[in-house]
């Protein structure tokens, strides 16, 4: 089997990755999906505030998900459902297998990345106790309240005030459950405001901040679950324990990038982001190879990975018919005080739009700072902010005209300053 | 006069915002850094409303729920009477997005649509 462009992931990046690269001209492409739909995670957060960036308008994740995945039947993109990819090799043949093909094999001229990201576990948390039923990660109960129209469990405690935490308390609630309380390891959460007010205030659902689980009960099933304050260091403070009798904890701990995939292939990983290092076109270190939406980098917004993927896109169209040289210079763009890391990592300045945008996070709460770029030593720009928060990403726009200026020009720094 | 507390929803920010109210009439909002603090906490006051979404059975499609909305914001201390009337709700196969679940549910002139395409088995 021959493709010009294989997709992994049938999720909202791989969708926006396939319009975009059809839309550039490639006509041979295969989208590979191991759910029985296209959608991806859009399916199950059935929540609305979707899409005002991208249509002007707030719809639900389904919603969301239709309007592309309408886009790749009108534009006859194939793709495989049930369909689990199983490796990717340096010279890009991918291998999978599903019920009615049995095992494959796929030589591609491009691939594209987009395997989207899982939660991390109770067993990638260490939290103390037995090991009982009742212990699920909140995409889990996502997916098994609005998609398998199952309930959980009925008294809830959520460790974690991630979004989808958020919005599951909300959700749990609505479906007849008591959530007890949110508790939050750090000292802020990890959520948009709007959720915390919306999801947990409209309920009267306590959050605590600076606390953490530190036993589960019971032996089939959970029984009740102990929280505690923790101090600076995050260890817990004996005296401020919080007992609740309850039979479910949902852990929203945070999304962990899927590259299991991308590493078998010998894509090369960022230890902060766990997703591959990128240039400006996000293609990887393997030729041919690109990256996008949250197998990347872990996203707020949805409206940025259709973004993202689209550039994804139409960088292996540009690829795939031959117009790019891997000769060009490259520029490396670093990560300083505060800035956690950036995407891409490196930038072509003799082939990189005209408008770049580059995203990353903050490693802590700033507020009243600015955004600085500097070009090697040059302050270039410097952007003031109110507030931002690790929970937010953020961007900067580099102009392809402002560094043809510097034509010596070996680094470019990101970097948060006092405003 | 009344005091009322709340956190606006505008912007990572989340500036703590007091209404004075008299009469159920907004006086005065503070605590708001910016515009969209003021027109968030009068409205929220004077006619909070919310978006519910849920899901719902379905008979004979290929997938066992169906996602839907509210199509237009309701008064928030609707919310449970919106959840409560789709309690028995079940619906047939096929469906597709915009069809409308409940009509004018609980009197709010707004309808239920659903927000999925649901296939026959």
């Amino acid at each position: 089997m021959n493709y010009d462009l294989v997709i992994i992931g049938g999720g909202p990046a791989g969708l926006a990755a396939a319009v975009a690269a059809r839309d550039n001209g490639i006509q041979s492409i295969l989208i590979i999906e191991r759910d029985k739909e296209l959608g991806g995670i859009l399916n199950q957060c059935i929540h609305n505030g979707f899409g005002l960036h991208t249509f002007k308008e707030e719809l639900t994740g389904p919603e969301y998900a239709s309007r592309f995945i309408d886009q790749v039947k009108e534009k006859n993109i194939e793709y495989k459902l049930n369909t689990m990819v199983m490796d990717i090799s340096e010279d890009k043949i991918v291998t999978a297998m599903n019920k009615t093909d049995g095992m494959f094999m796929i030589n591609a001229q491009a691939i594209i990345l987009a395997m989207g990201c899982r939660e991390r576990s109770r067993g990638a948390l260490n939290i103390p106790g037995f090991r009982p039923a009742g212990v699920f990660s909140a995409g889990t109960a996502q997916r098994l309240v609005n998609i398998e129209g199952y309930m959980p469990g009925k008294r809830v405690v959520i460790l974690g005030s991630g979004d989808i935490g958020l919005i599951m308390a909300r959700r749990m609630t609505l479906e007849g459950a008591k959530v007890l309380a949110v508790a939050e390891l750090m000292p802020y959460s990890g959520g948009l405001k709007r959720n915390i007010v919306q999801c947990l205030d409209d309920f009267n659902i306590p959050l605590y901040l600076s606390h953490t689980v530190i036993d589960i009960e019971g032996k089939e099933r959970v029984e009740g679950i102990t929280i505690a304050e923790v101090g600076p260091d995050r260890k817990p403070i004996p005296g401020t324990e919080i007992h609740y009798d309850c039979d479910t904890l949902l852990l929203s701990c945070g999304l962990l990038p899927e590259n299991e995939l991308s590493k078998a292939a010998g894509v090369a990983i960022n230890p902060i982001t766990s997703g591959p290092i990128v240039n400006d076109g996000l293609e990887t270190n393997i030729d041919g190879i690109f990256a996008c939406g949250n197998v990347l980098h872990v996203h707020d917004l949805v409206d940025f990975v259709s973004q993202e993927a689209a550039n994804a896109g139409k960088n292996a169209a540009r690829y795939i018919q031959g117009q790019t040289s891997n000769e060009t210079k490259e520029i490396q763009v670093k990560a300083e005080d505060g800035v956690r890391y950036t995407v891409p990592c490196t930038i072509r300045p003799e082939v990189m739009d005209d408008n770049l945008c580059v995203r990353f996070r903050v490693g802590q709460v700033f507020k009243n700072s600015a955004i600085a770029v500097y070009f090697d030593n040059e302050l270039i720009s410097k952007r003031s902010k109110q507030v931002m928060a690790p929970g937010e990403m953020e961007q900067v726009i580099l102009l392809k005209k402002k560094i043809e200026e510097y034509p010596n020009l070996s680094e470019i720094t990101i970097k948060i300053e006092e405003a | 006069m009344e005091t009322k507390h709340l956190t606006c929803i505008g912007c990572p920010m989340g500036c703590q915002l007091t209404v004075k109210m008299k009469n159920k009439e907004v006086i005065e909002v503070t605590g708001n850094t910016c515009k969209k603090g003021d027109i968030y906490a009068r409205k929220e006051v004077t006619n909070p409303t919310r978006i519910v979404t849920t899901s719902v059975p379905v008979n004979g499609g290929d997938l066992p729920m169906v996602s839907c909305k509210t199509k237009e914001d309701i008064p928030k201390d609707k919310i449970y009477d919106v959840i409560k009337s789709l309690e028995n709700v079940c619906i047939d196969a096929p469906v597709s997005i915009g069809d409308i679940i409940i009509s004018n549910v609980c009197d709010t002139g707004v309808d239920i649509v659903a927000t999925k395409n649901v296939c026959v088995k």
